[in-house]
């Protein structure tokens, strides 16, 4: 058995589908394990093809990869004894009941019957879903299916994790429990990589990040250097008096975006007291104020703008 | 995947596809019964009383080894057919295709639940039959072969059907217009020798006689083709479906993109 420092070793992977689209065009990444890793991009961007090659719903083109030490060419069952995966839509048979979903997918990882019930009773218990062990799926809500879909995944304890998108659709108070939940399940040393939409939630989760775009890494950094990157935020300003225009303040630009609100964007190494200051000289009267944007989502998109103007 | 680690996977898969079958036992168990109680009556009782005998037996009892053979066909077909689309239809069935399960131990998984429910159909209509009928049981080696391999035959013959299916309505073109007419011109009403020249010549490339007449012979001890030879064909249809649908899940065919 290996025991590489990596969990993921992709290097130059490309998939051409038979229509002749290019979903990835070479991309390359380690993933540590133990790391919380978020891999984002924008739709169509090749997250879930990279995805679906991991777990071998997605024949690849080209390009090596290593799961958890063993090359998927050559060793893909060793390989996937280890993996679970949270797909992006959910995949449940409807007419079964949590229960025997569970049972079912540790079975087909061989373990043991009496091994799996008492897992299975674990995960559910875990995820709060053992209320509806017996129900059929077609009666859980979207957010019992999600949580359902992780449990499966753990349910043979995998030491790596990939979660394609695991909260779009969860309300938020369900979304902030999964987290905790993801935490929880990375401290005890499970590997995770995440594909979100929410940029929060990179932010919040992981240490380390790949942005993906048009089938190429075009960063692969820590959330923290990649948030050092930061250029500027925008802030929306709530006023107490409504504005007819916005005033010209030194240094910073400042729009009008309604009669009560203001943008103000603060550039790198600026002191957003200055701005405060200038206001306050036009009698100005701030309410609230708040992120325009995720602060990472204002990085996103100008990183992917960027690119799009290089195609 | 280790030996043993597969062996319970295919314990999981065939008692997930058991379970399935027999939660919805209105739909898979009884409507069969049904059915073959309606032919007893009309074919057996009704009409056969009229016919008189056919090789030394009586109309009831000519056609009920091919009745019981005909469910068994049916039932080991639809299990895998509707089952395997169902999965891949909703895409539950990526839960094994992530997983480190073999191509082959899913293929004997589906296989054997399908054989398992077309088996245990014919056991119920077996016993049904002896409600209106004396049944001899002339050769129990030939019968369980055929009936065994005829489970596996067919159960296998759905599994590629549902792989090629991409709708409710391909799963159910080959046991409508396939299957079936075969199965009613394979001589499970009838003695092929009863039949004029050509039509008796154009029977024998009809698969499903081969497997009514070896069945029957099974029970009855009377047959119109070779048994042996029928076996051996069964076999030999078993070893090239068993190939092709293992081929197609290596090649992943509209499974894996």
């Amino acid at each position: 058995m290996p025991d590489p420092a990596y969990a993921l070793e992709i290097s130059n992977l490309t998939k051409t589908y038979g229509n002749g689209f290019e979903a990835l065009k070479g991309i390359s990444l380690n993933v540590e394990k133990g790391d919380m890793f978020a891999l984002l991009g924008p739709n169509g961007a090749g997250k879930s093809t990279t995805i679906g090659i991991l777990c071998s719903l997605v024949k690849k083109s080209s390009g090596n990869v290593k799961l958890l030490g063993f090359d998927i060419d050559t060793h893909f069952s060793s390989a996937k004894q280890g993996l679970g995966i949270v797909p992006q839509e959910i995949n449940l048979n409807q007419y079964e009941k949590p229960f025997d979903i569970l049972v079912n997918q540790a079975g087909y990882y061989g373990l043991k019957r009496n091994d799996a019930l008492e897992r299975t009773e674990y995960f559910l218990k875990a995820l709060q879903l053992w209320g509806k062990h017996d129900a059929q799926t077609r009666f859980l809500s979207g957010g019992m299916k999600r949580r359902l879909m992780i449990a499966r995944a753990l349910v043979h304890k995998p030491e790596l994790l990939i979660l394609d998108e695991p909260t779009a659709g969860v309300d938020v108070e369900s979304r902030r429990s999964m987290w905790e939940l993801i935490k929880e399940i990375n401290a005890q040393g499970t590997t995770i990589i995440l594909t979100t939409h929410y940029l929060e939630e990179a932010e919040q989760l992981c240490r380390n990040i790949a942005i993906i775009d048009h089938g190429k890494i075009v960063k692969n950094t820590s959330v923290k250097a990649l948030v050092a990157e930061l250029t500027h935020e925008t802030f929306v300003l709530d006023l107490g008096q409504p504005l007819k225009q916005a005033p010209a303040l030194d240094n910073f630009s400042l729009t009008l975006r309604d009669s009560h609100t203001l943008e103000l964007i603060v550039d790198e190494g600026q002191n957003l007291n200055d701005a405060f200051i200038q206001l306050e000289k036009f009698n100005i009267h701030v309410l609230s104020m708040r992120n325009k944007t995720n602060r990472l989502e204002e990085l996103f998109v100008d990183l992917v703008k960027k690119k799009a103007g290089e195609h | 995947m280790q030996l043993n680690l597969q062996w319970v996977a295919l314990c999981t898969i065939v008692r997930k596809e058991v379970k399935r079958f027999t939660r919805i036992w209105v739909q898979t168990l009884i409507p069969p019964l049904v059915t073959m109680s309606l032919y007893f009556i009309v074919f057996g009782k009704l009409i056969g009383e009229r016919i008189g005998e056919i090789s030394g037996y009586s109309y009831m009892a000519f056609v009920v080894p091919g009745l019981i053979i005909m469910s068994v066909i049916n039932n080991a077909y639809s299990n895998v057919v509707s089952s395997f689309f169902s999965a891949k239809l909703n895409r539950s069935v990526e839960e094994i295709l992530v997983s480190p399960t073999p191509n082959h131990v899913i293929l004997w998984g589906y296989v054997s639940g399908g054989a398992i429910r077309g088996l245990l159909v014919g056991a119920l209509v077996t016993l049904l039959a002896l409600l209106f009928t004396r049944l001899p049981l002339h050769n129990i080696a030939v019968t369980f072969t055929v009936v065994f391999l005829s489970a596996l035959l067919f159960a296998l013959a759905g599994f590629i059907n549902a792989i090629f299916a991409n709708s409710f309505d391909d799963i159910s073109i080959v046991p409508n217009f396939i299957i079936t007419p075969l199965t009613y011109f394979g001589g499970v009403f009838y003695s092929v020798d009863l039949l004029p020249g050509f039509w008796q010549n154009l029977s024998y490339f009809n698969p499903i006689l081969y497997i009514v007449n070896a069945f029957r012979y099974g029970f009855l001890g009377i047959s119109d083709v070779n048994v042996y030879a029928s076996l051996a064909g069964i076999i030999a249809f078993l070893v090239l479906l068993y190939g092709f649908a293992w081929y197609l899940l290596v090649t992943a065919h509209k499974l894996r993109n």
